[in-house]
């Protein structure tokens, strides 16, 4: 029988962030995507305090977690409230067409 | 002493009051400003002359302090002795009768006002000129009053004629300042100073300065001396530098005379005068000096011989009458130069303006071909025209008679060779004088009339303001050579302005050298009056006959063409070849060009980079913030 060490958490979140990364990197398609892939990059972040937390026996990791799942919220909510007001307006929310920055 | 700052300073008043305000002042608050300023001017000018010259009252007023750098100071001053006063009642009694016969002469101008102020600015700035008491200030005047001919003579700046004979007027003027400026650096370096009186008291122990140029020692004073003739012959029109006087008569006639007869050509006569101690130093200048006036005096006589033209033939006669002048001052006769400045200036006005009356009656028509038979119909003009031209030709008892004679005099008993020259080509100018105003009197004033009938219906007599003028200036014509003469040779009335250095005492050989001058005008008169009116198929056989040299006059001799050829042509293919190969294919080419094109490629290149697509931005943001882990690694020694 196998013990769940630190190091397991520690890669199972390391292959989250990955895919977060690569989620935002590829995931082409809408908006959406990269707001899940970001979304994923903060719980990879998440698991890591609260292994970290639980290893060093520290319960400040495990506090922090809930504030970043708050902020986190929050942040997914405006960030979806903006995704509305721009599909109203330019009725897309295809990252492609998203360029108007392009130098 | 107010009487002294007046007459100096009311022109520049007339100047900043008529010019200020010359949107507001009609024609005739302009010229009641102007010409009351300058009344005033000229009745304390004579004021001046009196005081100075009879009361022998020598003022030296210090103005102001110029600059002072190291041990050169230069202060603004003005020095009244004879040589200056002379001038000052010349300069100021043709400048107020020239801005009177303005007020009709330019009546219907639009730029009156303009032109008025002008004329202001060139009187304050010729009295500069020749009340200086150091270089530098006459310096001042001198390039003062070359700026208000620039301005006079483009004076119609609608016209493209007249603003190029203004700009070839400042640009001919520049060589010979060119010499003048190197003249004053010269005298600095050898006498450390700009004054006169400083120069003057030092002149005995500078006569062992040299200038060693490449291994050849070369007397100080003659080259100073030579610059200073430079800049002269530049001013005063002299042979090879007087090309810009006949198209400087594009400009309105009162400015013709005034500026190109009366004062200003005169300049370089008086900037050799004024410094006649320092000239009295040198052989090879005088000698320079002499045989360029007398061969000027003959030159422009034959130009003026075929112009058709009437202001250019006064024009060449003006700078024949220059060369007089200055063959004069070559030969150490100061005060004869003087003299004939002096005539020369009453008689010359009084022909330019008599000209411009003519003109003036026949609608702007100024070619001698096209006049002709007007005599009787402005009989006044005409008269004036013949006392200007007689005085002009030494006819007996006028004022050139006076002037020239002694100068031809002088010539004559002068034992050197360059005196002989000068006595010989101012012989053949007088005779040429003779023929050329014989020629221009019948050719205007006699003969068929050669109008059309539009300006044959128009012909009038001029007004008050003109023939008042003329009337002044013949009266100056007629008796200026009779009372110059009685003072011309005298000590007293000199007062050490100038060198007196020969007291005239004739030695003639014969009677005929001694009225060779009144005999060669006589019959230069008769010979204009049989030639011009009598044989005109005659003249015109010649000139098809002689075709060359008929050409080589009327073209000027080709020192215009000449000048285009050897030296302005030249100087623009350089100035083309400068352009392209080093302006344009040089420095723009790698300086703000290349440095436009560098920026704008590698601006390219890096825009580039702004591809607008959110990922990538998150890619590079990842990057970089791996980046920046890896390298805080590596800087803590992955310590912990």
């Amino acid at each position: 029988m196998m013990t769940i060490g630190l190091h397991h958490y520690l890669v199972v979140s390391g292959l989250l962030f990955g895919i977060g990364l690569f989620g935002i990197f590829w995931g082409r398609k809408t908006i959406i995507s990269i707001l899940l892939a970001i979304e994923l990059l903060f719980l990879s972040v998440n698991i890591n305090l609260v292994a970290f937390s639980v290893y060093l026996k520290d319960l400040v990791g495990q506090v922090f977690v809930i504030f970043i799942l708050t902020v986190a919220a929050a942040e997914i909510a405006i960030g979806l409230a903006i995704l509305v007001i721009y599909h109203r307006q330019r009725q897309t929310i295809n990252i492609e067409d998203m360029s108007a920055m392009r130098g | 002493m107010i009487t002294y700052y007046t007459a100096i300073f009311l022109p520049l008043l007339s100047f900043i009051t008529v010019g200020c305000l010359s949107k507001q002042l009609n024609h005739k608050q302009a010229s009641t400003v102007s010409c009351t300023l300058m009344s005033i001017a000229t009745l304390c000018s004579y004021r001046i002359f009196y005081d100075t010259v009879v009361l022998k009252h020598h003022y030296h007023l210090k103005l102001l302090t110029w600059l002072q750098v190291d041990q050169l100071t230069i202060e603004w001053g003005l020095s009244f002795d004879p040589l200056s006063c002379v001038m000052l009642i010349v300069i100021m009694t043709i400048s107020t009768l020239v801005h009177f016969y303005s007020i009709e002469y330019m009546a219907h101008d639009h730029g009156f006002s303009r032109f008025m102020a002008y004329l202001g600015l060139f009187t304050f700035m010729m009295l500069m000129l020749v009340m200086a008491n150091n270089l530098l200030q006459l310096f001042f005047g001198w390039e003062g009053v070359g700026l208000a001919s620039y301005l006079l003579i483009g004076f119609w700046y609608h016209k493209e004629s007249a603003n190029a004979a203004a700009m070839k007027a400042f640009i001919v003027n520049r060589v010979g300042d060119l010499g003048l400026i190197l003249a004053m650096g010269g005298i600095y370096y050898i006498f450390n100073s700009l004054d006169y009186a400083t120069i003057f008291a030092q002149l005995e122990s500078k006569y062992t300065v040299f200038f060693s140029l490449t291994g050849y020692d070369i007397p100080a004073l003659e080259v100073v001396a030579v610059l200073l003739f430079i800049g002269a012959m530049g001013k005063s029109a002299q042979i090879g530098l007087h090309t810009w006087l006949p198209d400087a008569m594009e400009g309105p006639t009162p400015v013709s005379a005034l500026i190109h007869a009366a004062t200003m050509v005169t300049a370089g006569v008086f900037l050799i005068v004024r410094l006649s101690p320092l000239f009295e130093h040198t052989v090879y200048a005088k000698q320079i000096i002499t045989v360029v006036g007398a061969t000027t005096a003959f030159f422009a006589g034959t130009i003026a011989l075929m112009q058709y033209d009437i202001k250019r033939v006064i024009a060449y006669s003006t700078c024949s009458q220059l060369g007089y002048m200055f063959f004069a001052a070559g030969l150490g006769h100061y005060n004869l130069a003087i003299f004939h400045l002096f005539t020369h200036a009453f008689f010359k006005a009084l022909l330019f303006l008599g000209s411009g009356s003519v003109i003036h009656a026949l609608s702007g028509e100024q070619d001698m071909r096209k006049m002709g038979d007007i005599y009787r119909a402005i009989p006044y003009t005409y008269g004036a025209m013949w006392i200007g031209s007689l005085a002009l030709t030494g006819f007996p008892l006028l004022a050139g008679y006076y002037s020239k004679d002694a100068i031809l005099d002088a010539a004559l008993n002068s034992a050197t060779w360059y005196g002989q020259y000068a006595y010989i080509m101012g012989i053949i100018a007088a005779l040429l004088t003779a023929l050329y105003s014989g020629r221009l009197i019948l050719m205007t004033f006699h003969g068929t009339s050669q109008m059309d009938d539009k300006v044959k219906n128009y012909i009038h007599e001029s007004g008050f303001f003109i023939l008042s003028t003329l009337a002044v200036l013949s009266l100056g014509a007629l008796t200026a050579g009779y009372i110059g003469f009685q003072v011309v040779n005298d000590r007293g009335f000199w007062q050490q302005a100038i060198v007196l250095l020969h007291e005239l005492n004739p030695q003639h050989n014969s009677f005929i050298l001694e009225y060779l001058p009144t005999i060669v005008c006589l019959a230069g008169l008769t010979m204009a009056g049989f030639l011009f009116s009598k044989c005109t198929s005659q003249i015109e056989q010649l000139k098809l006959t002689c075709s060359k040299l008929y050409n080589f006059l009327y073209n000027k001799w080709y020192i215009d063409e000449l000048y285009q050829k050897a030296i302005i042509q030249s100087a623009l293919n350089l100035g083309q070849q400068l352009w392209i190969r080093i302006d344009q294919q040089t420095i723009d080419r790698f300086g703000p060009n290349g440095v436009a094109k560098l920026t704008m490629s590698a601006a390219r290149i890096i825009s580039r980079l702004q591809s607008g697509y959110l990922y990538h931005y998150a890619l590079v943001f990842i990057l970089g913030f791996f980046a920046i882990v890896i390298w805080l690694s590596f800087m803590t020694g992955f310590s912990q």
